[in-house]
């Protein structure tokens, strides 16, 4: 007996169009999944349930008109970092305090435009700052999977997109949007076994997404699977002028490319990610892939990108330089927390509102990223960074002259404690080894779950792509979801 | 470079950002911990390379608009969210004596 749960986006579509399924009926089963696993979960912030289901009923109507989107009926998750008019939109910090947006971000805009039905808006790490999703000023997301020998010690989900990624894992949404900016929807996408893709830089629009570092950031969808990611990248992307660095360029049939053979395909290593610190059991996983996309038909090219090592103390230049700037603009006076005094004066208005309403984390990439700007020490830091990030950029250019797309381990490790790796800011940097180049080159990457570990958590594997070729990457991406046939499931699980 | 807690206090204040004594001794360390990571970026030959501003993989890429208003005209939306106003401005405290 099929649940309403157990569809997948590709699969409720179906389901919905054969009337074998109302929008009402699978928004109902994820208002009770929300209920039952939330309050342990903590993966949504704000819940919109009546909204939700007055929504669901208008989808409805919608569809037994003949008016039916591409994703009419379908419920997802929103993180909290895409503004949402009328809903509160948090990032997950105190310093938005009440914020309710008088505007819809394009991208959230985009989807209700094709008819999904909104569940409510996401937990992530403060301002999308982390990699396990403790910073937020509404407290962790908890993993849904836990480990098969210590099955009470609480994991994370990963960061920034802890929320999304523990939603759609323990299917509270059936699909979700997310951002990346250093590997916020690749890593928990990996640690909750799901997939979640990075698309270029450009493919979605940013605006009226709360920033964080603009050159970096960029929208994506997690989901189920592959295929699902598909459908909900065609909606989520395309052209819009409000964004001065979206791409005019149309958006394919993601979903079809996911059926592409990669016979012939060349698949690139870089020798520079087997590096110290890689858990056997993903290095022993990343040669399955190689060996999986072989048998498929694919060509496995040995590739180097020498700059690798300086990716990630690039990113911690660039990426705080961007933040103290973007969040510059929280000064207690526009809209969000005020914190002052009887006889404060303006600039005191400041410097209370922005130490009561950022969090640790924050704080720290402010002071960073002023620093770096800071007079006397922008060359050595700033300028220097943006030379070896062209470096970066530069070597997967080489690459591409031998290569079609990229295969990589998505994370060091599988995902861990809630209470470890959290006093040295810079060992929390290292989970996004991975994933951080194909920011800084702002190429498509997707991560895709391709095993377990040996106390049973997942360990996914990473394909980045050239410039707005996702097509290839949604073709291997989709080769080793076959090979892998990935159907463990969570402990915590709607 | 090290951060001793006088740069530390500096650049909290070019951040806005108010600390208390304990706070400028944890961050010193972090921050410094932090740098000393990044130090090795020094290492690397860039001589001659254009720094790369912007995300966009593909070059020239931004566009152009027309210096035009494209919007207006709507006071009560932009002020609905403010911690305090006055008719229709934000309300601060005394900024001229």
């Amino acid at each position: 007996m099929m649940r309403p749960t157990d569809y997948t986006i590709a699969g409720g579509l179906r389901a919905l169009e054969r009337r074998e399924i109302s929008a009402v009926e699978l928004t109902e089963a994820y208002v009770k999944a929300i209920e039952a696993h939330n309050p342990r979960l903590n993966a949504y912030i704000t819940v919109t349930a009546e909204q939700a289901l007055a929504e669901a009923g208008a989808s409805d109507a919608r569809r037994a008109k003949g008016e039916a989107g591409a994703l009419e009926g379908i419920p997802l998750g929103i993180k909290d970092l895409f503004c949402t008019a009328g809903t509160r939109t948090t990032a997950a910090s105190r310093i938005l305090g009440e914020f309710v947006p008088p505007y819809e971000s394009t991208v959230s805009g985009n989807l209700k435009r094709d008819g999904a039905v909104f569940l409510g808006k996401l937990n992530l790490d403060e301002f999308a700052m982390g990699s396990s999703n403790t910073t937020s000023a509404f407290g962790p997301v908890e993993n849904p999977w836990s480990r098969a020998n210590d099955p009470t010690k609480r994991l994370v989900p990963g960061g920034s997109s802890g929320g999304s990624a523990a939603a759609v894992a323990a299917r509270m949404a059936m699909g979700a949007t997310a951002t990346d900016t250093g590997g916020s929807i690749r890593q928990p996408a990996a640690f909750c076994g799901i997939a979640g893709i990075k698309p270029t830089y450009g493919r979605c629009s940013r605006w009226g997404i709360v920033a964080f570092a603009s050159s970096l950031d960029q929208a994506g969808p997690v989901a189920r699977n592959v295929e699902d990611c598909a459908i909900l990248l065609r909606s989520m992307a395309g052209f819009d002028p409000k964004d001065s660095t979206s791409a005019d360029l149309p958006v394919p049939d993601f979903q079809a490319a996911c059926t592409r053979s990669v016979k012939g395909l060349r698949i690139g290593v870089p020798a520079e990610y087997t590096m110290p610190g890689l858990a056997p059991e993903i290095e022993a996983l990343w040669q399955q892939g190689l060996a999986w996309l072989k048998d498929a038909g694919a060509e496995i090219v040995p590739i180097s990108l020498p700059h690798t090592k300086y990716a990630l103390p690039t990113y911690y230049v660039v990426a705080p330089a961007e933040a103290s700037s973007n969040l510059a603009r929280y000064d207690g006076v526009r809209f969000g927390l005020r914190s002052a005094e009887r006889d404060s004066d303006l600039r005191d208005l400041y410097e209370r509102t922005r130490a009561a309403g950022f969090g640790a984390e924050v704080r720290r990439r402010i002071m960073i990223g002023t620093y770096v700007l800071s007079a006397g020490y922008y060359d050595a830091y700033y300028l220097k960074a943006q030379k070896v990030r062209a470096l970066i950029a530069r070597d997967f250019t080489a690459a591409w002259e031998r290569v079609d797309a990229i295969v990589t381990p998505a994370t060091p490790t599988a995902a861990f404690p809630m209470d470890e790796r959290q006093d040295d800011p810079v060992t929390m940097y290292l989970n996004d080894v991975f994933t951080v180049t194909a920011n800084l080159a702002g190429l498509p990457g997707i991560a895709v779950p391709a095993g377990l570990d040996g106390q049973g958590l997942p360990l996914g594997l990473q394909v980045i792509g050239k410039a707005f070729d996702e097509e290839t990457v949604f073709a291997v991406g989709s080769a080793l979801e076959r090979a892998a046939n990935f159907t463990a499931k969570p402990q915590v699980m709607a | 470079m090290s951060l001793d807690a006088a740069t530390v206090r500096r650049v909290a204040n070019l951040a806005r950002l108010r600390l208390d004594e304990t706070e400028v001794e944890k961050l010193q360390a972090e921050i410094n911990g932090i740098l000393g990571w990044i130090e090795q970026l020094q290492a690397v030959d860039t001589e001659g390379v254009e720094p790369m501003a912007g995300g966009s993989p593909v070059a020239g890429n931004l566009r152009w608009r027309q210096d035009a208003v494209t919007d207006g005209g709507q006071a009560d939306a932009v002020l609905r969210n403010a911690p305090d106003r006055e008719g229709e401005y934000f309300g601060v405290p005394k900024v001229v004596e």
